[in-house]
């Protein structure tokens, strides 16, 4: 079997007495979507902020692409090719939509560290970052100040940036919440053919887009993981159904 | 196209604003009235000071309440390498001072931005309030360090007998310092408008506004800071250097949190991050102190209330008063 892009080791992080991460450990595979849901509180959002290193665990492993993530802050892991998006959304809100792909894009070309030459006006940043807006469908949006989207057109733009990073694996935390049934098949179906490019971890409580897009689906219930499988297995797992799906059917 | 015209508007309003900061000294010359020569020109150092800060404050939102460590040290570098040539006497290991004003302004940034570079490490390590304090608290100990330095004047400062000098130029006339004062502070306008446009700019103004964000897609935002913090301290130490050979005197009190403080309210009056802010700034803070200065000793008193006034009504300060809110690309 290929080796795991995104291998989780017995992680463990506590709040105070409450254990938001309790000895979680899965795989993300080449090529897969893996959709992580579970309850309000579950500890889905505190588990991507450690994967990315937002959150410092306070015992466990990550490793990614091979390589040990500890001590990695979280702008080294993204340099690693760790594109993420945030729950609420995290953007740099004066900037227009364009200049916040273009910001990935520079990053992603290295040295930041350059004084003189303007960044308006520079293809080698305008024009890669315009492409991302166009597969995200946000090109008609670019010169728009993120402060000024809409929930769902944010919800594209954190994954343009992603996009632009040129990232190894995928974390999501729900990208679909705040958009319409629209954007939500639109960008299900987008996500269906972004698997190719680099596995997805996906957040997620529209089941309907979980279901459509997962390879294996994950069930994390008061920081642990209670099942691991494919989309059938975890529909009739009935641990899960009273857990989780039994409180929403 | 809204977009387009704002431009346009701050545009016209900076060329008015370098015109008229240079019409000033020019027509004060014609007239014979060297006193206003000497306002301009002190209006054109503090812009100076501001525009450093600004880099830090207003494209950073690093609120270092320390650079007049940074003014001071540049106004120092100025003092001491003057007097040690006036006398004739070499600094140590045979170094021999100079009077040279280019010179003093090289040193001037290399100290300023190795001294920068140490002190951003350590604060940087810190936000907010905390961020405040600890630049104050390392400016206050350059400044009680230059008082109990007796060998340069200690508390009393430090005498620069003869203006420092500019090849092809006569500093020591009120006119063509004032230019060369004015040449300083338009490079630093446009080294100021290179930063704000580059890359290291946009990561700059994205720490400031979210810093997650920035890690996020792989930029540290702390090594962005950093870099910041030290160009934004060299900048305000060539306007020290200035300013000592404005007055021909330098003191601690270039050091105080007085002029800290002083620095942060001309960026806030002009507008902050604004490319003019610091200039529009200098030139309202200049004439409060010329025109209320000679009619009450508490003149502080009314521009603490036009402080008051634009952190509440018009936080863009004048120049988005005069050219609108700022753009963002
Ligand atoms: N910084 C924090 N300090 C203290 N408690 C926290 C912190 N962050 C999260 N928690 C708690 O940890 C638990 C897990 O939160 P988390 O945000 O990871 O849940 P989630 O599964 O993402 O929920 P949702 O579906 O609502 O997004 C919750 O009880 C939350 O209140
Ligand atoms: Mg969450």
């Amino acid at each position: 079997m290929a080796e795991p892009v995104l291998e989780i080791l017995e992680l463990r992080k506590t709040f105070g007495a409450l254990k938001a991460t309790d000895g979680v450990s899965l795989t993300l595979m080449p090529g897969e979507i893996h959709a992580l849901i579970g309850p309000n509180g579950a500890g889905k959002s505190t588990l991507i902020h450690q994967i990315s290193g937002s959150i410092r665990p306070n015992s466990g492993t990550i490793r990614f692409l091979g390589q040990d993530m500890a001590g990695l802050d979280m702008a080294a892991r993204a340099r690693l090719g760790l594109g993420r998006s945030f729950q609420i959304s995290s953007l740099v809100q004066e900037f227009s939509a364009l200049r916040n792909v273009m910001l990935a894009v520079q990053a992603r070309q290295g040295s930041s560290f350059r004084f003189f030459r303007p960044v308006m006006g520079d293809p080698t940043l305008t024009e890669p970052a315009m492409a991302m807006l166009e597969r995200v469908g946000l090109a008609g949006r670019a010169h728009m100040p993120a402060a000024e989207l809409s929930h769902g057109e944010r919800r594209q733009l954190e994954i343009a940036i992603a996009l632009a990073l040129g990232s190894k694996a995928f974390l999501f935390d729900e990208p679909m919440a705040g958009m319409g049934p629209e954007g939500s098949k639109s960008l299900t179906k987008f996500l269906d053919g972004l698997r190719h490019e680099a596995p997805i971890l996906l957040v997620e409580h529209d089941m309907d887009a979980v279901f459509a897009l997962a390879d294996r689906i994950s069930v994390l219930v008061y920081g642990r993981v209670v099942a691991t499988g494919t989309v059938d297995v975890i529909r009739n797992d009935p641990e899960v159904r009273r857990a989780y799906l039994g409180e929403a059917a | 196209m809204t977009n387009a015209s704002l431009m346009t508007r701050e545009t016209i309003v900076n060329v008015l604003l370098a015109l008229l900061l240079l019409a000033i000294p020019l027509g004060a010359s014609a007239m014979g009235e060297p006193f206003y020569i000497t306002l301009a020109t002190r209006i054109a150092v503090l812009a100076l000071a501001a525009v450093g800060l600004n880099i830090a404050l207003g494209l950073g939102g690093l609120v270092s309440f320390g650079h007049a460590a940074f003014f001071g040290l540049g106004g120092y570098a100025a003092g001491v390498l003057a007097t040690h040539a006036f006398d004739g006497v070499p600094l140590f290991a045979g170094i021999p001072g100079t009077d040279s004003m280019p010179i003093i302004w090289l040193v001037t940034v290399v100290v300023c931005g190795l001294l920068a570079l140490p002190i951003g490490a350590i604060s940087l390590r810190t936000t907010g309030v905390y961020f405040i304090m600890i630049t104050l608290a390392f400016a206050q100990m350059i400044y009680y360090f230059a008082i109990s330095w007796p060998a340069y004047g200690g508390e009393d400062g430090l005498s620069i007998y003869v203006r420092s000098a500019f090849p092809g130029a006569n500093a020591a006339q009120p006119l063509p310092f004032f230019l060369i004062c004015y040449a300083v502070l338009m490079t630093a306008l446009g080294l100021f408008w290179l930063l704000r446009g580059s890359r290291f700019g946009a990561a700059l103004q994205a720490a400031r506004q979210n810093a997650t964000r920035l890690s996020a897609v792989g930029i540290a935002p702390f090594n962005i800071r950093l870099v910041a913090f030290a160009v934004s301290a060299m900048v305000t130490g060539v306007a020290g250097a200035l300013f000592a050979d404005l007055n021909k005197f330098v003191s601690p009190s270039m050091m105080s949190w007085h002029m800290s403080g002083e620095l942060i309210v001309l960026i806030i009056l002009g507008g902050k991050g604004r490319l003019f802010g610091p200039v529009a700034g200098a030139m309202l803070y200049v004439l409060f102190e010329f025109a209320l200065g000679g009619i009450t000793e508490r003149w502080q008193f009314f521009l603490g209330l036009i402080l008051l006034g634009v952190v509440l009504f018009a936080r863009g300060g004048l120049l988005g008063l005069l050219a609108g809110k700022a753009r963002h690309g």
